[in-house]
């Protein structure tokens, strides 16, 4: 009764214009005549690319920090937060020599999303200390076997000459909400 | 001699071909159709606008694997799709597809047979495609195909004595069987010979034999023989490959047949209004005759998906008591009139 | 082209009227039944009779064999459950059917002076034709046929109909 749409169903005896069921069927062949000439709803997709929401969340990227350091540090802060446990990641510790490729002392030797399990909340974005993974406007493509949507450091770290813009997705909401929660690392 | 047979084989093979090009593109166009009233595009992929649709589905049915059941009846259980064929093919010898054309000093009539017993050798041809359908059904084996060949040929015989019954008004209108003469009566030509087509005479058989011919092409509101959603498949439920592209082809020939055939009788067949009042010449009346019969045909293949996509389908009850219950005593009904209004006008 | 055109088709209907009684499957045996009809309706348009041989193709092969199909393959009959029938059933079977090639030989010799009298007008098996003959000559003998198809069909509602309480 919320949408006031809902109809009691009475079983009576047809009246004799219904019961020729002519005039119903020309009203409904009236009815699909019109739906020929409006505007198809179809996206002819490789073509033509629906425009997409700002705050759009897409495929994730770990990032670099300015000097082409890896910013994750393997916390797994955003494998616990995860509703979907599509995270697993392994920890490692930074040996010498190796300051200009991990940013902290700890650094994750693997890292994998299950992009099948993955729900695209953001929550991951939300729960990471060092800002290093973030949500963006890529699509996940498509694959023929489940093992390639489990996408390793490989497909997830960001080239270093080819920085991942997601300033896009960082709008001035998105920034006062993660301000709300006061996470001090977000300042 | 020979060349007059030479003619008719040409004539045939002609009207074979473009009865195969019109069903396959049927396939294409319900899909467009159908997508166009969902508000959808529908295949857009194989070609421009799609339009190599019905080769890939060919290849596709052709390319499956072939499974013929072991318990299965081998011989029956190829024929039937192949009888189904035929019997649809068949019919199509019959209709006038245009007015004479005189080249020289002979004259060509673009009709392959004109039996005098015309529109009932449509009869017969439809009341033998019974069998592709229960012999495909019996030969695979297996309940469920049975029970939906009797399903479908308990529909078809049903609807086809109503069908019969609406046509004879029409005979008892026009006085003649055959389809040529039945087209000719209908000449267009606002003048001296004034002749409307049928349907304005004959509205109600027009209506009864509008939705015989849909049961009796097992097109929606009366799919019951196929309805894939609910019941099992129905006869050609064990069928794969091209034998299942066959009798799905034959549904779409006979679409095309049946449609030829309500032009032919109700709509004036190759007749337009104003033909003789153009000052054309015969030939080129003719021709554009044939196109208006193409025309008039492709309109009522687009109506039969139209109603595809608009109606439900019936329950089996409701199909049994439209056919027997209404549709038979409007049929007789409608006898009686055109009998009456034929005697007081005389 | 007349004549073997003959030959055939009566080869093929008395070859696929024997199979009818040989044939082990019902079933078959109804196929063949139809192959048969089909042949007889093709000497009906040698000789000319267009409309009786689609009326034989619509009501015998298209709606009776049908139903003789339909209740077959219902019935699902085999060997096993063939009833066995006993030996005075099978004698009195084998004398009706004498009786009934009796009957056909002598009509058959009925027709013997009858073709030599006139030979047929090619226009006679026309529907114009025969309908004109229908419903004056024969007037009688059809409507008396129409009245016995009503009490068939009148007897068929009733064996339909449900038993009242």
């Amino acid at each position: 009764m919320l949408t006031n749409r809902s109809k009691l169903v009475v079983k009576k005896e047809m009246t004799f214009a219904e019961k020729i069921y002519l005039p119903a069927i020309l009203s409904g062949v009236a009815i699909t005549i019109k739906h020929l000439f409006r505007r198809k709803a179809t996206v002819k997709y490789p073509e033509k690319q629906r425009e997409i929401s700002e705050v759009w969340r897409g495929q994730h990227v770990l990032k670099r920090d300015d000097k082409g350091a890896e910013r994750c540090t393997a916390c797994g802060l955003c494998a616990v937060s995860c509703p979907a446990e599509a995270i697993t990641m392994v920890a490692a510790e930074r040996k010498k020599g190796e300051e200009n490729l991990y940013r902290e002392e700890k650094y994750a030797a693997t890292y994998e999303i299950n992009m099948l399990r993955c729900i695209f909340c953001g929550l991951c974005e939300e729960a990471c200390p060092k800002e290093a993974i973030f949500l963006t406007d890529r699509i996940v493509s498509t694959d023929y076997e489940r093992n390639g949507f489990i996408y390793g450091k490989d497909k997830l770290v960001e080239p270093v000459n080819e920085r991942v813009d997601i300033s896009k997705r960082q709008t001035p909401a998105v920034l006062a909400f993660k301000q709300q929660k006061r996470l001090s690392h977000n300042k | 001699m020979s060349e007059f047979l030479i003619y008719k084989l040409i004539l045939v093979g002609s009207v074979f071909g473009i009865t195969l090009f019109v069903a396959a593109y049927s396939t294409y166009a319900e899909r467009k159709v159908a997508a166009f009233l969902q508000d959808r595009v529908g295949p857009d992929r194989a070609g421009p606008f799609g339009i190599f649709q019905p080769l890939a589905d060919g290849m596709k049915f052709i390319y499956k694997e072939e499974i013929i059941p072991v318990v299965s009846n081998k011989f029956l259980f190829v024929l039937g799709p192949c009888l189904a064929m035929l019997t649809a093919m068949m019919a199509g010898v019959l209709i006038p597809w245009g007015n004479t054309l005189i080249i020289g000093d002979q004259v060509y009539s673009l009709q392959i047979a004109d039996l005098n017993v015309g529109i009932l050798y449509v009869f017969g041809v439809v009341s033998i495609g019974v069998y592709g359908i229960m012999i495909g059904g019996w030969a695979s084996n297996n309940k469920f195909s049975l029970l939906g060949a009797i399903r479908a040929s308990a529909q078809m015989i049903s609807y086809e004595i109503a069908m019969g019954l609406s046509i004879i008004a029409l005979i008892i209108m026009t006085g003649t069987l055959s389809l040529g003469e039945i087209s000719a009566q209908q000449a267009g030509g606002v003048g001296g010979d004034w002749n409307m087509w049928n349907v304005v005479y004959q509205p109600l058989g027009f209506l009864i034999f509008i939705v015989c011919a849909f049961a009796e092409c097992n097109r929606t509101p009366f799919d019951l023989p196929e309805c894939e959603t609910e019941l099992v498949g129905g006869y050609h439920t064990e069928y794969s490959s091209m034998k299942l592209g066959f009798y799905l082809f034959a549904e779409y020939i006979n679409m095309f047949v049946s449609s030829a055939v309500i032009s032919t009788l109700y709509f004036g067949g190759y007749n337009f209004p104003f033909m003789n009042d153009l000052g054309l010449d015969h030939n080129t009346i003719s021709i554009i005759g044939t196109v208006v019969l193409f025309g008039k045909i492709s309109f009522f293949i687009f109506f039969f998906m139209w109603i595809r996509w608009t109606i439900p389908r019936f329950r089996y009850d409701q199909l049994m008591n439209l056919g027997w219950k209404i549709l038979i005593p409007l049929a007789v009904f409608n006898i009686f009139l055109t009998g009456l209004v034929m005697i007081l006008l005389k | 082209m007349t004549l073997n055109a003959f030959y055939f088709l009566s080869f093929l209907a008395i070859m696929s009227a024997i199979m009818v009684v040989l044939s082990k499957n019902p079933v078959y045996s109804v196929l063949y039944l139809i192959i048969t009809f089909f042949c007889i309706a093709g000497h009906y348009t040698l000789m000319n009779a267009q409309f009786l041989a689609i009326v034989h193709i619509i009501v015998y092969a298209g709606a009776i064999m049908v139903l003789f199909l339909y209740v077959i393959m219902l019935l699902n009959l085999n060997k096993e459950s063939e009833p066995h029938k006993s030996n005075v059933l099978k004698f009195a079977a084998t004398i009706c059917a004498g009786l009934i090639m009796l009957v056909l030989i002598g009509s058959l010799k009925g027709t013997e002076n009858m073709l030599q009298q006139q030979p047929a007008a090619a226009d006679i098996g026309l529907v114009k034709t025969l309908g004109k003959v229908m419903f004056t000559e024969f007037l009688l003998p059809f409507e008396i046929t129409s009245v016995l198809l009503l009490a068939a069909m009148v007897g068929a509602v009733m064996l339909g109909k449900p038993e009242s309480r």
